[in-house]
């Protein structure tokens, strides 16, 4: 179970994924950076260094906000609290990990950073860790990817980083990731590659969660002072999955408490139309690590679709398909339309425009509040913000009544 | 796996430089790797590297990329091109060694990756390396390939400290694998700075044959890594060769090209 070892082990399996498969070029370099934070781990003065930065920089805590107006919409005297993740320096969670490598960059004396981003949360979030440490920094977006998320290529670009379009592929998240590896396999020896998720080879998928973790760690100390009691479900959403591990990870032991992943569901189930990865997929190696994949029968991976560029990834961390084989997470999909209704439903009732990620997570609030006992509290991980989303959102709702509602 | 460490040992004490061409299984399609395998070893290949495509060859740049993408749109499944080299098997006695992904081995069938191997050798292949899987996820990969008589050939990188060199060579057979550059495959205009002191660091360490493949692109450069290494390992230049002269006259571009190179790197 879960809560009876610790996850990851030494070599980075969380029971039977995780792992490293990458080329040998890298592996000294996953050897340097696992030892660096194995020592920073432990090291108060870089902890203590983090955590100024998080509270001075980033804005932390972020609020743990009762949604009064969702919960009643939602009915059964549930309470649905936001975690407001979305209130952070540049809109997202990214910021937290972003932070956290920029400094294990530093003390490997590493002056240059790359990053992959899909929704582009993480690759402004990278570029403005490199601005105010002074970094080069190269961020690697689909071409798919810059065309929908237009306004953070600008933001990138502002804070001094080259976004580097990548036109293999499907021009998204999945060839983005893999074009960094590739120069991260090329300029190895003066570059930190600072990727956005809790994927990719070990110790990424454990330091990611670890800078993540203080999403959990906030929400559980917020709620157990409001409420006097920890919540019955988390749910968030998960593309590589960092912001809910990051919410789930500090409640692991917490056996009660229900933890919820929602995944993208595109347009349908079928191959090649969603990005429900732990629904869909079967295990299997892509960009470093052994985890759920979305692939062909013979180990070719498919093609993903999403409306939300941040979730539109065929694999997922290691630690999510080791929630979901032990039964300590469940995951379901959401498609491109509850979406959109989920980003009208919290716009509406709390004036809060989620990004198009975490509003996978609000419209499956519908689904799951009926199921759930009255009076139930819910967390919700609210990730990132919907400015970014707007043109897609207005291209969407324009030419239906939706928006009318 | 015989076959292998046996012509990579004869050729080592023959002073032979071994050249081994390495192209895309069915790119441009599987009628033209099966030519290309006999007409390669006319041409002069020692050992001949058939690439199974991935889509997603994170230790590839832009060439062999392009060519994984052309042979997966054209169909070329490990099954199909394991019968295409198992045709042309009995016409070559040079090993043959393919090139490939972790996952495509581990979704081959069942039990994986024990079905890759054995589907492997009996189509006629000695060897395989596999990039994205080093030696510390290895070792019952090593095993499976073994008990299905296949060497398994492991990359050592400029980058990679001595202890794991030692590593590296103690697990890899035939012959090591050496990365010329930091980087990905790909044709480059230079050979890098140190590539010859970083192929006899790691002849000091080993006894085994050290091939040096990543890069080396013309008639020159070969000569000049064969001073130093065991072998050399030509690929972007030869899928760009191959991709350049198109359909019928491919095969007839490729052998004049690997023969330039064994004229290069000596008899």
């Amino acid at each position: 179970m879960a809560s009876s070892r610790t996850v990851p082990d030494r070599i980075g399996y969380f029971g039977p994924f995780g792992g490293q498969f990458v080329p040998e070029t890298v592996m000294a370099a996953l050897a340097q950076l696992d030892d660096a934070y194995r020592r920073a781990r432990r090291d108060a003065r870089f902890q203590a260094e983090l955590r100024q930065l998080l509270q001075s920089y980033a804005g932390r805590p972020t609020p743990l906000y009762f949604a009064t107006r969702l919960s009643q919409a939602l009915g059964r005297g549930v309470r649905i609290y936001l975690k407001r993740e979305d209130l952070l320096h540049t809109g997202a969670h990214k910021i937290n990990n972003a932070l956290g490598q920029a400094l294990l960059a530093v003390r490997m004396k590493k002056r240059r950073l790359i990053a992959e981003t899909g929704a582009g949360q993480h690759g402004v979030a990278t570029a403005t860790v490199a601005a105010l440490f002074g970094l080069e920094c190269e961020v690697f977006m689909g071409q798919e990817d810059m065309r929908r998320q237009a306004l953070n290529v600008f933001r990138m670009r502002l804070l001094g980083a080259r976004v580097v379009p990548v036109t293999s592929g499907t021009k998204t998240l999945k060839d983005a990731c893999s074009e960094a590896i590739r120069n991260w396999v090329t300029t190895v020896r003066t570059t930190h590659y600072c990727i956005g998720s809790v994927v990719g080879p070990h110790p990424y998928p454990l330091l990611v969660r670890d800078f993540q973790s203080v999403i959990g760690r906030e929400a559980r100390r917020q709620l157990l002072a409001r409420e006097g009691r920890l919540p019955d479900a988390l749910v968030a959403c998960v593309g590589g999955g960092s912001n809910a591990i990051g919410l789930f990870h500090p409640f692991r032991n917490d056996r009660r408490v229900q933890c919820i992943g929602v995944e993208a569901g595109g347009t349908s189930l079928a191959p090649g139309h969603h990005a429900a990865t732990l629904l869909k997929g079967r295990p299997g190696v892509l960009h470093g690590a052994y985890s759920q994949l979305l692939q062909d029968r013979e180990g070719q991976i498919l093609s993903t679709a999403s409306i939300s560029a941040g979730l539109d990834y065929p694999g997922v961390g290691p630690e999510h398909a080791y929630y979901q084989l032990t039964r300590r997470a469940r995951y379901a999909a959401v498609s491109d339309a509850q979406a959109l209704r989920g980003v009208q439903l919290l716009t509406r009732t709390e004036g809060i425009l989620p990004a198009l990620e975490p509003a996978h997570a609000v419209a499956y609030l519908e689904r799951l509040v009926p199921r759930l006992r009255r009076r139930a509290v819910v967390i919700l991980g609210l990730s990132g913000r919907g400015d970014k989303d707007v043109q897609t959102i207005a291209d969407r709702l324009n030419g239906t009544a939706a928006h009318r509602v | 796996m015989e076959r292998l460490r046996t012509a990579c040992n004869r050729l080592c004490s023959a002073r032979r430089t071994a050249l081994v061409p390495f192209i895309m299984g069915g790119d441009p399609s599987l009628e033209a790797t099966k030519r290309l395998i006999v007409a390669l070893e006319a041409a002069g290949a020692d050992v001949i590297e058939i690439g199974v495509p991935f889509s997603d060859p994170l230790a590839d740049g832009p060439i062999i990329q392009a060519a994984s993408a052309r042979a997966l749109a054209r169909g070329a499944r490990p099954r199909r091109i394991f019968s295409a080299v198992a045709s042309v098997r009995s016409r070559v006695t040079v090993p043959l060694v393919c090139l490939t992904y972790w996952n495509p081995v581990l979704q081959f069938g069942r039990p994986a990756p024990q079905a890759f191997f054995r589907a492997a050798h009996a189509s006629g292949f000695d060897g395989v390396i596999v990039p994205d899987l080093p030696i510390e996820a290895a070792a019952a990969a090593k095993r499976s390939a073994a008990r299905e008589d296949v060497a398994t050939i492991f990359l050592a990188a400029p980058t990679s400290p001595p202890p794991r060199l030692r590593a590296v060579a103690r697990a890899s057979e035939g012959f090591i694998y050496y990365v010329s550059v930091i980087g990905t495959t790909g044709v480059r205009r230079a050979l890098p700075a140190g590539l010859l002191h970083g192929v006899r660091q790691l002849k000091l360490l080993t006894t085994k044959p050290v091939y040096v493949g990543f890069g080396i692109s013309t008639p020159g450069q070969a000569a000049r890594v064969g001073r130093a290494a065991d072998g050399v390992i030509i690929g972007s230049a030869l899928i760009h060769v191959i991709a350049a002269a198109r359909g019928r006259s491919a095969v007839q571009a490729a052998a004049s090209f690997v023969a330039r190179m064994r004229r290069a790197v000596g008899r």
